[in-house]
């Protein structure tokens, strides 16, 4: 995750609170999907960051997670992201969130 | 009858094998100034001339093995050296470094580049007894003596140059202008180390493709990833007219053609369409080498204890003429093309690219035989963490294939093997793009394996910070006749 996004992120965890602040996210393979929701969490594992060291503890997911995916109206799912759905290894970026927040 | 029907009547690769140059690679380069003691390290992870030829990777870029034996070696294919090769490969040869050196002095009109004595006395006679480099080194460049070539090294801001890692230097690049960056050591080496490689794989074309006579050539286009020019205009140009008069094209000029790694395909239609319309006969498209990709990954590499996998300079060559009523015809009503409306992401890129000329041709995507788009060498994006970049692309063209009802959502997945290729180039993007599969795709043609091969290059003009905008373009090969 680039350092202004991180640094736009902890702003935000600081002016709503973490209760008030769920971080979606989209990257397109496991790893980044995993250093993206490690960021927003327990903070920036490249140590690089404003959030190096920072444990936001933010909630996150990614957008093909079925409880995302639930939210979305079906028409705009498929006409903007199904096709990303198919075309990456979404079954794969979705277990491997759901390992990471099982610990 | 012959038509001015644009049709391409040769390919060639060629591959320099330069672990000496390695360590002036962009990130290596960097790397090294930040810690000096990183140049030990890099030297070696590097490995040998003989291992770099039995690298299956290598092979299949030089024709000595089929891209379909990429699918049945398990990868990663570092560790699986096949046994040498004494033939004669089909579409170019792997150089070694210390002829490259050599011939990067040779290519030098302004004579930054100074050579050992005796180093030139050692490697004259291989460039000399070789068909691929004898007119390319018919020339004696300068030469310095021991002790005058250590006082040229003094100097802050030259480069020394390394052949197969000995110690001791066997030439110097010295700066171009001390007030010019555009002309700095570093630039001038990369900027030569491209048009040594784009001449030899004009050379290979040459050497394996019938009835080219360098005389015939009336354009050479540039599709390379340097930038020459001075202070007053970086990037002015232009390189394919340097490679042209050092191939020795004596009648032809030359342009550049600039679109990042997509640069190829834009040139091969823009050529092809100088062939159609009349204004020339005969274009060479050709790719030289992009030092900075060097060791772009070797981070990575050293970490995990692999070799130095990004240690050759890549170059193509492609000859486009008028239809001599055999060779496969570029077809200019198959040209896929990127509008700035369609946005960067992949799924909306492969669409334009891939689904637009079959729609605008009525063609299904049963008619496809092959498409190719990056072939970027797994070995070196796997261990760098980037994911196989063919393998993702092959599956996004796919889903996006499934979602506009060409092909059966079951099919995304076998996708790639079916109308696609494993990934094989050195990470020099321009060369990685589709424009490398072009020797094999004209011989799978001939063998009748294929009647047609679309090519798809993608840019990250993102990078130059211009905009926030990629480009493309693809375009179509058919067999003739069909």
């Amino acid at each position: 995750m680039d350092l202004e996004d991180q640094g736009r992120i902890k702003e935000l965890a600081e002016e709503y609170g973490k209760d008030g602040i769920v971080v979606l996210l989209g990257a397109p393979t496991t790893e980044s999907s995993q250093v993206q929701f490690e960021t927003v969490t327990t903070g920036d594992p490249s140590y690089a960051g404003p959030l190096a060291g920072v444990e936001l503890g933010l909630d996150a997911y990614h957008v093909f997670e079925p409880n995302v995916k639930a939210a979305i109206d079906p028409d705009q799912y498929a006409e903007n992201i199904e096709i990303l759905e198919m075309g990456l290894d979404a079954d794969a970026i979705v277990g491997a969130l759901a390992g990471m927040r099982a610990g | 009858m012959p038509t001015n029907r644009p049709v391409i009547k040769g390919a060639a690769t060629a591959l320099a094998h330069t672990p000496g140059l390695v360590r002036y690679g962009s990130k290596p380069f960097r790397e090294s100034k930040a810690q000096p003691e990183f140049l030990a390290e890099l030297t070696r992870g590097l490995w040998s001339y003989d291992k770099a030829c039995r690298y299956l990777p290598n092979q299949v870029f030089i024709g000595s093995q089929p891209p379909a034996r990429l699918w049945e070696v398990e990868q990663p294919w570092f560790d699986k050296l096949a046994e040498s090769d004494a033939g004669e490969p089909p579409f170019g040869h792997i150089l070694e470094e210390r002829r490259f050196l050599a011939l990067l002095a040779c290519a030098d009109p302004f004579k930054h580049v100074l050579l050992r004595e005796r180093f030139w006395e050692e490697t004259s006679p291989l460039l000399s007894d070789s068909p691929l480099t004898a007119a390319l080194a018919s020339q004696t460049p300068p030469l310095l003596a021991d002790a005058q070539l250590d006082a040229e090294l003094e100097a802050a801001d030259c480069l020394p140059l390394f052949a197969n890692g000995e110690d001791a230097p066997v030439g110097v690049v010295k700066t171009g202008h001390s007030e010019d960056e555009a002309l700095s050591a570093p630039v001038l080496l990369e900027n030569l180390a491209c048009k040594v490689s784009g001449a030899l794989s004009m050379h290979e074309l040459l050497n394996h493709v019938e009835g080219l006579d360098l005389s015939d050539v009336d354009l050479v286009l540039s599709c390379s990833e340097e930038a020459v020019g001075d202070r007053y205009q970086r990037g002015g140009g232009n390189m394919a007219k340097a490679i042209a008069e050092f191939a020795g094209c004596d009648l032809a000029t030359g342009i550049d053609i600039k679109d990042f790694c997509a640069a190829p395909i834009p040139a091969m239609v823009i050529g092809a369409s100088l062939v159609e319309s009349g204004v020339f006969k005969n274009v060479v498209v050709v790719g030289g080498g992009s030092l900075p990709k060097l060791g772009m990954k070797c981070l990575y590499q050293l970490e995990q204890g692999i070799p130095v996998l990004e240690d050759a300079l890549a170059a193509v060559a492609v000859w486009i003429g008028r239809d001599d009523g055999k060779s496969p015809v570029v077809n200019l009503q198959g040209v896929g093309r990127h509008p700035i409306k369609a946005g960067a992401a992949l799924d909306k890129q492969f669409r334009e690219l891939v689904l637009g000329p079959l729609r605008r041709l009525e063609w299904g995507v049963d008619r496809l035989d092959r498409v190719v788009t990056e072939l970027h060498n797994p070995d070196i994006m796997v261990t760098a963490k980037a994911g196989d970049v063919a393998a993702r692309n092959y599956k996004m063209m796919a889903a996006m294939l499934a979602m506009a009802k060409e092909i059966d959502r079951s099919d995304i997945a076998g996708f790639a093997r079916a109308k696609g290729v494993c990934g094989y180039a050195p990470t020099q993007g321009h060369i990685a793009s589709g424009f490398v599969y072009v020797p094999h795709a004209l011989r799978e043609m001939a063998a009748g394996a294929i009647r047609n091969c679309m090519l798809v290059a993608r840019a990250s003009l993102f990078l130059g910070q211009m905009t926030e905008l990629t480009d493309g373009m693809s375009v179509l090969i058919e067999r003739n006749g069909d």
